[in-house]
């Protein structure tokens, strides 16, 4: 789960890490409220959970409350890549030289933490490793002796290589380094990033942050946890499914996809591709054989009005076919469907849900190409 | 041969007593795994199946020289259950569990190659089966044969999808193992294609890989300069959209990092044919 920014600072600010003066506001006159109470040059930031937000014109730098008022009718409502902005930080404009970027991640491949740090902030790091990689310097974090100290200060020197006198520095920056190891443990984060990380008073200030949390971790974080339907970055659907303990992905396509297990539910919209269909969705209704999951992924992809046809592909072992069935039949009949469907069923008890299904006029394959191949001819037909 | 299990092995089921526990003790026993123990903490001394419980792994261990454990703890416990079977001798962990913390996983996963010399599969995995042997799994048993196909997949059901194809085809399999969905896992496609190489029984081998981290490149690496039997290969998630956890944990293109198309060009490189569908890999295999 990714946090937006203020949530993030939030966390930042609890463990110590300094940010600029800055408030939320979540309509215009709040906004204008929380500027004149601050004083000026003020930031305007939109809260959006997609990167590129600058660029999309979501963050403005104001002088006076005129500006303000005029920025925040500009960005209230502004639609960044497919989010509509309905919160704004309002942030004191410090003054400051250099932006640096630090943070403490998950390295998946080396199997540890690792701190990166980098002269040239401010830019995504992705951007940063692919034009000016010898800007970026790693650390590994030891699961015994933490962040050794001869690895600190290379780190130190690499990213601060252009401030003179930067020895006066060094105490606060191994403190900053200590506060995100301690918010990368405590709140179980699989990523804690300043972004860019200015100087100003000589002090370390956040004037970004990007925190994400382990999904897998949220049960120990109930107060994360809530956090969620304020962050705005699912569809309806996938909060359906979320909520209904089901994963749902939302596609562009038509195609609404029905599986049981994540890489087979993977393999699927890809064969619908290949095949010249375009899937609306990932959904994994899990591996237990409930009819009332069945009936509840129909609910969740029939609220997507963009869907045309519906495939229905399931592989059963534990799960077993002749349940899917009923819970196909039951989908049917409690909520209408009357779009074409192609059901594959195979594996524990499918001779018995084929007899139930044909017998409502279903069409029912054992492969899952032939499944798909009849979903997409029939929807290229209507 | 076959690689990790056999008829031999003899094993423990942690989480004996839950729904899934039980239900799968049941499936092993059918299949003809010999389930000598299981643990629930607080139901020792008592029986399931005509298997005794023990409440810990030390006195199953003692009891039944069990070489082998599986994992159906809630997500809760699993870590902790993880770290008692290593601690009690268990050479062979099977975490079935999903949904342990990725940081925990990468403690343990430390832990593990300090202080013990068992090896873990999973977590969030279907188990390993050599079929005609042993399963120590969830998997469909009867979808199996025994033959010369090693099988490792990231997948549960995408490797049964596989597997029925294979099998369709007159394919048989050495030993299929899934090595789990999650971002940090036990057993890497390295671990298993090592054993594959080495073991006679198998003399091809199907990897399914998916979105997320690069492990299959690493394996491409590893299959070029190491390994002669034909391998085929397939990736899950190629119209994955980024940023996206599909399903699984693991399953997350990030950053740029982990598309299926990196994936599928580091295997190409390598020599190894990767199929467009899972019904292409036994034409490919031939």
């Amino acid at each position: 789960m990714k946090l937006l920014e203020y949530q993030a600072k939030d966390i930042f600010r609890n463990y110590g890490i300094l940010t600029p003066e800055e408030q939320l506001a979540e309509d215009p006159s709040q906004a204008v409220k929380i500027g004149e109470d601050l004083g000026f040059p003020l930031v305007v930031k939109a809260q959006v959970p997609v990167g590129g937000r600058g660029k999309a014109g979501g963050v403005k730098l104001v002088k006076d409350v005129k500006e303000l008022e005029n920025s925040v009718k500009e960005i209230f409502g502004l639609n960044i890549k497919g989010c509509i902005v309905d919160k704004v930080l309002i942030s004191e404009a410090i003054p400051y030289e250099g932006e640096y970027y630090l943070s403490f991640t998950l390295d998946r491949s080396r199997r540890l933490p690792l701190i990166i740090g980098s002269q040239a902030g401010g830019i995504d790091i992705e951007e940063i490793s692919r034009t000016k990689p010898e800007k970026i310097e790693k650390v590994e974090y030891d699961f015994i002796l933490g962040i050794k100290d001869y690895d600190l200060r290379r780190l130190f020197n690499k990213v601060f290589v252009n401030i003179p006198n930067k020895s006066s520095l060094f105490s606060d920056f191994s403190e900053l380094i200590k506060k995100l190891v301690l918010i990368y443990y405590n709140e179980d984060a699989t990523l804690v990033e300043i972004n860019p990380l200015v100087i100003s008073n000589n002090k370390f200030i956040a004037l970004d942050a990007k925190l994400l949390i382990d999904d897998n971790a949220l049960f120990l974080h109930p107060d994360t946890k809530s956090l969620r339907d304020k962050i705005g970055d699912e569809t309806l659907q996938e909060k359906m499914a979320r909520e209904l303990g089901l994963t749902y992905v939302s596609l562009d396509g038509d195609i609404a996809c029905i599986v049981n297990g994540a890489g087979l539910a993977m393999a699927t919209m890809d064969l619908v591709k290949y095949w010249g269909g375009e899937p609306a969705n990932f959904l994994d209704i899990g591996g237990s054989s409930n009819p009332e999951k069945t009936l509840n992924a129909f609910k969740i992809i029939l609220t997507n009005n963009k869907i045309r046809a519906i495939l229905v592909n399931i592989f059963g072992g534990i799960t077993r076919c002749d349940d899917i069935a009923k819970g196909l039949l039951e989908a049917i009949k409690s909520l209408n469907i009357n779009l074409p469907m192609s059901v594959r069923l195979i594996g524990t008890n499918d001779e018995i849900a084929k007899e139930l299904l044909q017998n409502a006029g279903i069409s029912v394959f054992s492969s899952m190409d032939e499944a798909v191949k009849d979903i997409v001819k029939r929807i290229k037909e209507a | 041969m076959s690689i990790l299990v056999n008829s031999e092995s003899k094993i423990i089921v942690q989480g004996i007593t839950g729904r899934d526990g039980s239900f799968h003790t049941h499936q092993m026993l059918s299949y003809g795994s010999k389930v000598v123990a299981g643990v629930t903490p607080g139901k020792g001394g008592t029986e399931i199946f005509g298997i005794p419980i023990f409440d810990t792994m030390k006195e199953a261990v003692k009891n039944t020289q069990a070489n082998v454990s599986i994992i159906f703890v809630p997500e809760r416990f699993a870590a902790d259950s993880i770290v008692e079977s290593a601690d009690s001798g268990i050479n062979l962990i099977v975490c079935i569990t999903e949904g342990i913390p990725v940081n925990q996983m990468l403690k343990i996963s430390k832990y593990l190659s300090i202080n013990t010399n068992s090896r873990l599969i999973g977590p969030n995995c279907p188990g390993l089966i050599s079929p005609g042997q042993c399963k120590v799994g969830i998997m469909p048993a009867q979808i199996f044969k025994e033959g010369n196909v090693g099988i490792v997949s990231r997948s549960g059901t995408l490797t049964y999808e596989v597997v029925y194809n294979l099998t369709k085809a007159g394919f048989g399999e050495s030993t299929c193992i899934g090595i789990g969905g999650d971002q940090i896992v036990g057993t890497s496609f390295i671990d298993v294609l090592s054993l594959f190489k080495d073991d006679p029984q198998t003399e091809k081998i199907v990897l399914i890989g998916e979105i997320g981290g690069d492990e299959e490149e690493k394996a491409a690496e590893y299959i070029k300069n190491n390994i002669s039997k034909r391998v085929v290969a397939f990736i899950a998630g190629r119209n994955a959209p980024p940023e996206k956890r599909m399903g699984h944990a693991g399953a997350v293109i990030l950053q740029g990092k982990g598309t299926a198309e990196s994936k599928v060009k580091a295997f190409e490189e390598a020599g190894v044919k990767v199929a467009d569908r899972p019904s292409d890999i036994p034409e490919l295999l031939k």
